[in-house]
């Protein structure tokens, strides 16, 4: 048995379902591009990145079963829960729009995991630890594709940059609710398994920052942002999302490859 | 989309140290720095290589197909240039 820090079960659950949650359903939105993407080269490389999700998502998620120890299979927890008791953030829930907002959503979740990663490869949870270790290097090129094709269509034409005005306003709701803390996210911090949400806030900025000024883009913040995610409180977008993630499930109970 | 736009690359990929680069195909891109993440995206999703290069298509300077007979038949019929008259000794195996 790997080393386990001192935690309590459920609260170890909560935080590794919130955590799987975010890159399962990220990673389902990024798939829905494969086939439909502007070029064929973003038709491989958004599959890429979502596979590369996906898999942590897996990771994840046998982990939190495993901790769990009713049970269940990895399969139960992404496939056969009710839409409340999903725990992903916001952001990655919403739709995909243009390519240019597909494109600003995953800067900023990457940008936010990026740090999370970095710090959750010294966990006091090895099992955590070695998830972060493959990850690691998965985000950092998430980073850097979506940072390049930010500048690029910021620094654009007419059209592109208009386009990426309208993707900052429309996810500016989504930002602040990643960075939320509470007993959980505490109680894990405090562990030493994972960092807590609201310290990665400060390699957000710098590393969206930079993008941003790259691109002669301004970031616009928002009075009241969206929250709701990580209490299973989701918006009208998931329930869609989950009838397509969880319709094969559902149809044919079991099934496998 | 404007043609110049997205102009078109070579890609060629070392699949490991001590190999020479291969060229293996062709991306659409902005610039350099996008055309090696569309070559890592598109040519080294099964762990392909090791590193990666592209050049503009368009400074690829081609030989004419008109040219292919005066250019390579002659040497079609200097067998001689070829270093098959060598007896090769057994004790040195697969050459």
């Amino acid at each position: 048995m790997a080393a386990q820090a001192n935690i309590d079960r459920s609260t170890l659950v909560t935080f590794l379902l919130r955590l799987a949650d975010d890159h399962l359903i990220l990673g389902h939105r990024l798939s829905e591009w494969c086939g439909h993407a502007p070029m064929l080269e973003e038709d491989l490389a958004m599959p890429n990145m979502a596979l590369d999700l996906i898999g942590q998502a897996r990771a994840l998620y046998q982990y939190a079963a495993e901790a769990e120890g009713e049970g269940r299979s990895e399969d139960d927890l992404a496939y056969l829960r009710r839409e409340r008791d999903y725990l992903n953030c916001l952001m990655v829930e919403r739709e995909n729009g243009d390519f240019a907002h597909t494109m600003l959503r995953q800067l900023y979740f990457a940008a936010f995991m990026q740090p999370f990663w970095a710090g959750a490869v010294r966990s006091a949870d090895a099992t955590l630890a070695a998830i972060a270790g493959k990850a690691v290097k998965e985000v950092a090129y998430h980073v850097r594709h979506a940072g390049e094709w930010v500048v690029r269509l910021g620094d654009g034409t007419e059209e592109s940059r208009r386009r990426m005005e309208q993707a900052i306003e429309a996810l500016a709701p989504y930002v602040d609710e990643m960075f939320e803390t509470d007993p959980v996210s505490e109680a894990i911090a405090e562990a030493g398994i994972a960092p807590d949400p609201a310290s990665l806030r400060e390699a957000f900025d710098r590393t969206v920052g930079t993008i941003f000024a790259e691109a002669g883009l301004e970031f616009q913040p928002v009075q009241f942002g969206q929250t709701g995610g990580r209490q299973g409180r989701h918006g009208e977008a998931m329930g869609y999302l989950l009838a397509e993630l969880q319709h094969m499930q559902r149809t044919y109970p079991g099934a496998v490859w | 989309m404007a043609k110049n736009e997205m102009p078109l690359w070579e890609v060629f990929i070392r699949p490991r140290n001590g190999l020479a680069h291969k060229h293996c195909g062709s991306v659409h891109a902005a610039d350099e720095e996008m055309a090696i993440q569309a070559a890592r995206d598109v040519y080294t999703r099964r762990g392909e290589g090791t590193s990666i290069w592209v050049v503009l298509s368009s400074a690829i300077t081609a030989s004419d197909p008109e040219h292919k007979d005066e250019n390579f038949e002659p040497a079609l019929s200097k067998v001689y240039r070829h270093p098959t008259f060598y007896k090769i000794p057994d004790d040195v195996g697969h050459m």
